[in-house]
């Protein structure tokens, strides 16, 4: 990606992902109300709100992990229409972390790493290697390469598991919770992380509670709940004075943890 | 007591009963294979969004787990060659083996699948894996780990099973045994040899499952 990227704000009206009108339902449950959002190139951007509030379900619905009822998503010009060939164009541009991050246990570090290049990009071993590499020197994990998920720590695991997307080479990259299933000391390590991916001019989505990080590298943090976009504000005015009353309570609710 | 234990009819047919115990090994190794093609597959179909092909798995599996090995193996020998299929022995004892030994594979393996977190099968199809190479190359693996113990287990069975083929004269040790009895009429010295043999079979078996084990799940858990 290029490094001028970082310096560039958001470029004006050239949206990554939209989502327009977009209705979830789980059997009776409204999961996601009539969603709308445009995420534009190099933006990054942070969803908050309440457990439930589907953000979780919002970025899943990105890459189809969830399907949608009713409304349109649009990501990189590529329409999710439920057909394999939308599906696979999509999941090869987008990288996703998980809050478990679902390393495979079974294989290195480097094998975690290699698998979907060559799979699905048919690329060569030495090239997947290289590229793995690369990333994971980028991760500060390039010594653990030939390790297994099992022998590393949590925050090593996630930090192994944002390189595995990267090496796919995506065009943003949704994180959900990310550090939730971390150890408090490791928690550091992985928004570190994350920051240098922001710096960088990578175009993300993140589910997180970790209000530092949203102050940080947010161009827009968006407050979710009940399945509803409440409110969306740069990080200052948010947390300054957030408009909506849930978000004001839910604001108070975590910095009172804080 | 009137009977005099002579063991030497037991030595003079050694290489007979050896050749027999390799019959028996043979039989076993490939009706595992069979058995585990069938059990994958069958898992495979089993979780296929089409139905009849669902319902064939278990019709199948329910078919095989509630009839008797020995009319499964009697049903493919003598039946069907009433519709044209005429199978030598040896080939009908590896395909009963493989059929019953797969429909207990199949729910076996089918319980290592269900095993895997589903964060796991998330994280293949987010890099843009298709299902099928997901189930290959993510769940497969850490699946069959996970129910290893139960499917060597199912193994011996079916290397123990195969004691039944001598129904239809396939090659393996019971039958050898069996003949040789009827040559000798030394029936307690050639079945308490034979015993002793299944046993050095099954302990066998046992360490090549646990050596396999090692060096193919040879990465660490939790």
């Amino acid at each position: 990606m290029p490094s001028t990227a970082a310096a560039a704000s958001p470029s004006g009206d050239d949206p990554l992902i939209v989502m327009e009108d977009v209705n979830k339902w789980y059997g009776a449950y409204h999961a996601l109300r009539d969603v709308n959002l445009s995420v534009r190139r190099g933006e990054k951007i942070v969803l908050c709100g309440p457990s439930g509030s589907g953000k979780s379900t919002l970025i899943r619905c990105v890459n189809h992990l969830e399907t949608i009822k009713t409304g349109r998503i649009i990501v990189d010009g590529v329409r999710l229409d439920d057909s394999t060939r939308s599906v696979d164009a999509v999941r090869s541009e987008v990288g996703m972390v998980f809050q478990n991050f679902n390393l495979f246990p079974h294989m290195t570090v480097l094998q975690n790493c290699t698998l979907a290049p060559m799979r699905v990009r048919g690329v060569t071993a030495a090239a997947a290697e290289a590229t793995a590499k690369r990333y994971l020197e980028r991760v500060r994990i390039a010594e653990h390469a030939h390790k297994y998920p099992a022998q590393l720590s949590g925050g090593q695991q996630q930090r192994v598991a944002i390189a595995r997307a990267l090496c796919m080479e995506p065009k943003v990259m949704l994180f959900d919770e990310p550090t939730s299933a971390l150890d408090p000391e490791m928690v550091k390590e992985v928004l570190d992380t994350m920051v240098g991916l922001a710096r960088d001019g990578m175009t993300m989505v993140c589910v997180t509670h970790e209000m530092g990080f949203a102050r940080q590298v947010a161009d827009r943090v968006i407050f979710m709940a009940e399945g509803q976009i409440l409110e969306e504000a740069e990080p200052e005015s948010f947390f300054r004075a957030p408009k909506h009353p849930r978000a004001r309570s839910f604001l108070g609710e975590i910095l009172a943890h804080h | 007591m009137g009977y005099t234990l002579d063991f030497t009819v037991v030595l003079d047919a050694l290489p007979s009963l050896l050749w027999g115990c390799l019959g028996t090994i043979g039989l076993a190794l490939s009706g595992m294979t069979l058995a585990l093609a069938v059990g994958v597959g069958g898992v495979v179909a089993r979780g296929s969004s089409r139905r009849w092909l669902r319902s064939i798995v278990i019709a199948f599996v329910e078919l095989v787990r509630n009839t008797p090995f020995l009319v499964q193996i009697f049903f493919l020998f003598f039946a069907l060659p009433n519709v044209g299929l005429t199978l030598n022995p040896t080939v009908t004892a590896i395909i009963a083996l493989g059929l019953n030994g797969g429909a207990y594979a199949i729910e076996i393996i089918r319980g290592g699948v269900q095993s895997i977190d589903k964060g796991q099968i998330e994280a293949g199809l987010a890099l843009g894996l298709h299902k099928g190479q997901v189930f290959r190359m993510i769940v497969l693996k850490p699946a069959l780990r996970a129910i290893y113990p139960s499917l060597t287990g199912q193994f011996i069975m079916l290397t123990l099973t195969s004691s039944i083929c001598s129904a239809i004269s396939a090659y393996e040790l019971t039958s050898v045994a069996q003949r040789i009895e009827s040559e000798t009429f030394r029936s307690f010295e050639v079945y308490f040899t034979i015993t002793l043999m299944y046993l050095a079979i099954s302990w066998l078996l046992m360490t090549g499952f646990s050596v396999f084990s090692r060096r193919y799940f040879d990465y660490p858990t939790r």
